[in-house]
């Protein structure tokens, strides 16, 4: 059972680059996604910035070598674009050679397919046939998708825990390949933005209409993005011979159980999935480096982590940043995308500055990262995500 | 190493089932919404933020309500060694349904706040989770219909791992006057009034008795 | 007339954040909606928010006022008179 889980490929699309690449450029240069929401028409458009992809999906599909008229939600090619770069630059030519997974998840699915085929949906008369074709467009549809141009069949399964969703897919996955179900696996995430989400964030009035600053004293909310972020986990076999960006060691969930939307005060969800995720991986938290939080900028969330995170690090906090002021909250596909740049901070001894930061919240001890800074080694980044519905989780990654 | 399903409640066809036996009947309700309305004034359930809920977690909610009841895990477990896995196709189809129909209204715009925060399936666990103080590992997934291979061995490799001592899993869906809810508990030890091995063969059986009982 | 607004309200709560068991006898026009009194979160704050604007055209831009108005039924009814269009 305990085998080590390797982390051998990534990819990534976000408002910050189209790949692992232009991510790493625009981390470097310090330059957030957050700007004008260009590709959907809403009456919020105005209202609110956002981390958007920016390219229609006619591009995306362009982009991928498939026909500009492809009926494919922009949640799928999302993900395709992240799966595909993370099986490419884990080496994976040949997807029989071993048992291959893909976990995927996300938190609106086929929202976008909805909202195309609203008008229908209200219509009794289009009832029958119909309502199978909307539920063969519901969040499982994007992983088969995403599954099918990757060639991955041996095991495939879509995991809704809403922001947590994607960690929760990565978690998974190392059981998968403990358990000696596959060998390898294609885990992370991937959602939309779509009118559906921005009217319904904007119900809950816990958007920013400014840039978001988590961790700020003075923040106002959260940015929403979109993207996708995938990782490829390996066991010993079948990572033989390859570069290991670093290892999985540990991850934990547990439920907050004290409200469907707002975290406790006490952080009691986030306090225990750290706590199981130490545990698994055998690390105590003075051996972590950086912590990449969740720290959507919501008033909730971000003192109830910051609260959660002095209760299992005391007053010795590592350097902690969050990077949702560069992507804005990217929901389902948070906890691949922050996976994705835990890898890296691993690989460049990075740690991402928290963009916007200028007022010390006076509840918590600690200040995040401001500056970018590379010159000391990272080697245990432990990376946090909460969803609604109280699903906590937290991995962690480690040099290998 | 074996686990057990230990207790069992299905709503199905206007009929709660517990265990081996159809324990409520109400075929007169006038539409699901009130047939759910009606089970949990019949079980005498008192939580008046059932009211509240989307139709998914009413149903959930009186479903794993029925289902503790029967075997009391929340008295003999520690809340974080519960874990809750649950799965469906539609996902909260039927609240986004409502949501996209709010603010597709361009006259009368006023989506809700309460009926948003359901459009995510994962919401019905935080539910349970909230009413039983379950602080346990959680996940939700979507599949095309109950797949009795991957629950019984995911709950398994769970309760296996040592994490936690005892799993509610199952099926919710409500879409489209389509209800159903499976769940069931699964603990390391012979517990409960079923005792049935967790395996993929014994979960299909149950699930198709349950079926069975509800059309009956 | 603010008696006739507060029994008002009372039916429009209840309709609005789904107080099934609830009756308008139940609610007094002076205990706290929120915390010990009705037992109302944040959620209903917000849907409050919305049946202020549904019901009587004022917007509420920021959350945090709610706290103040949202206190009893009388504060309500209150902020109402003061400020409908």
């Amino acid at each position: 059972m305990d085998k080590n889980i390797y982390v051998t490929g990534i990819g990534i699309i976000s408002a910050i680059g189209d790949n692992v690449a232009e991510t790493l450029d625009s981390v470097r240069k310090q330059k957030s996604g957050i700007g004008s929401l260009d590709n959907i028409e809403t009456r919020h458009k105005n209202d609110i910035p956002v981390g958007e992809v920016k390219h229609t999906n006619a591009e995306l599909s362009k982009l991928l070598g498939f026909s500009p008229e492809t009926k494919i939600t922009r949640t799928t090619l999302l993900g395709i674009v992240a799966a595909k770069e993370a099986m490419e630059s884990a080496g994976i030519k040949d997807v029989k050679e071993f048992r291959t997974g893909l976990i995927s998840a996300n938190s609106v699915g086929g929202m976008a397919m909805t909202e195309m085929y609203y008008k229908d949906f209200l219509n009794p008369e289009k009832k029958g046939d119909f309502v199978d074709y909307i539920l063969n467009h519901d969040c499982g549809d994007s992983t088969e998708a995403i599954a099918n141009v990757l060639g991955i069949k041996d095991h495939i399964s879509t995991i809704s825990t809403a922001c947590s969703s994607s960690a929760n897919s990565i978690m998974l996955g190392a059981r998968l390949i403990k358990n000696n179900i596959v060998d390898r696996v294609i885990v992370g995430g991937t959602d939309s933005l779509s009118k559906f989400t921005i009217n319904g964030f904007m119900t809950l009035m816990i958007l920013d209409k400014e840039k978001c600053k988590p961790f700020d004293a003075e923040r106002k909310g959260l940015n929403l993005g979109e993207g996708a972020g995938f990782i490829v986990l390996e066991s010993e076999k079948a990572a033989a011979g390859k570069e290991i960006l670093c290892e999985l060691s540990g991850y934990g969930n547990a439920n907050d159980a004290y409200h469907q939307t707002a975290s406790s005060p006490t952080g009691e969800g986030a306090y225990l999935a750290m706590e199981k995720a130490f545990k698994v991986s055998g690390l105590k938290p003075a051996d972590i480096d950086y912590i990449n939080a969740h720290g959507t900028g919501t008033g909730v969330n971000d003192l109830s982590e910051g609260t959660a995170i002095e209760r299992l690090f005391g007053n010795k906090v590592p350097a902690i940043s969050s990077t949702k002021a560069f992507t804005g909250h990217t929901l389902g596909a948070c906890g691949g995308i922050e996976a994705v740049l835990s890898v890296l901070a691993i690989k460049y001894n990075m740690v991402y500055p928290n963009l916007n930061l200028v007022h010390q919240m006076s509840e918590l001890t600690f200040t995040p990262v401001k500056e970018l800074s590379t010159d000391k080694p990272i080697n245990h980044v432990l990376s946090n995500s909460f969803g609604f519905g109280g699903n906590s989780s937290a991995l962690i990654f480690s040099r290998h | 190493m074996n686990n057990y399903i230990t207790a069992v409640c299905a709503i199905k066809n206007g009929k709660v089932m517990i265990n081996d036996k159809v324990d409520f009947t109400n075929n007169a309700a006038g539409s699901d919404v009130d047939f759910l309305k009606s089970v949990y004034l019949h079980y005498q359930v008192s939580y008046p933020k059932f009211y509240k809920m989307d139709s998914l977690c009413k149903l959930a909610m009186v479903a794993s309500e029925l289902l503790i009841k029967t075997n009391k895990i929340t008295e003999r477990y520690k809340s974080e060694d519960i874990a809750i896995v649950i799965a469906n196709s539609g996902s909260s189809l039927e609240v986004d349904t409502e949501h996209q129909k709010a603010i597709s209204d361009k006259v009368n715009y006023f989506p809700s706040p309460a009926v948003f925060v359901y459009t995510l399936p994962n919401i019905l666990i935080g539910e349970i989770a909230i009413r039983n103080k379950i602080k346990g590992e959680n996940t939700f997934f979507i599949f095309d219909k109950f797949d009795a291979e991957f629950m019984s061995s995911y709950v398994n490799s769970l309760l296996n791992s040592n994490k936690e001592e005892c799993c509610i899993t199952g099926w919710v869906e409500f879409y489209d006057n389509n209800y159903e809810a499976f769940l069931i508990t699964v603990e390391k030890n012979k517990e409960g009034n079923l005792n049935i091995t967790n395996t993929k063969e014994e979960l299909t059986k149950l699930y198709i008795n349950q079926a069975q009982l509800a059309a009956s | 007339m603010m008696t006739e607004l507060m029994d008002k309200l009372k039916g429009e709560i209840i309709t609005q954040l789904n107080l099934e068991d609830l009756k308008k006898e139940d609610i007094s026009d002076d205990s706290p909606l929120f915390g010990d009194g009705l037992g109302l979160d944040s959620i209903d704050a917000l849907e409050l928010i919305v049946l202020l604007e549904k019901n009587y055209g004022i917007k509420i831009a920021n959350p945090a006022d709610g706290k103040k108005i949202f206190q009893t039924i009388r504060t309500m009814a209150e902020y109402i008179e003061a400020n409908k269009k």
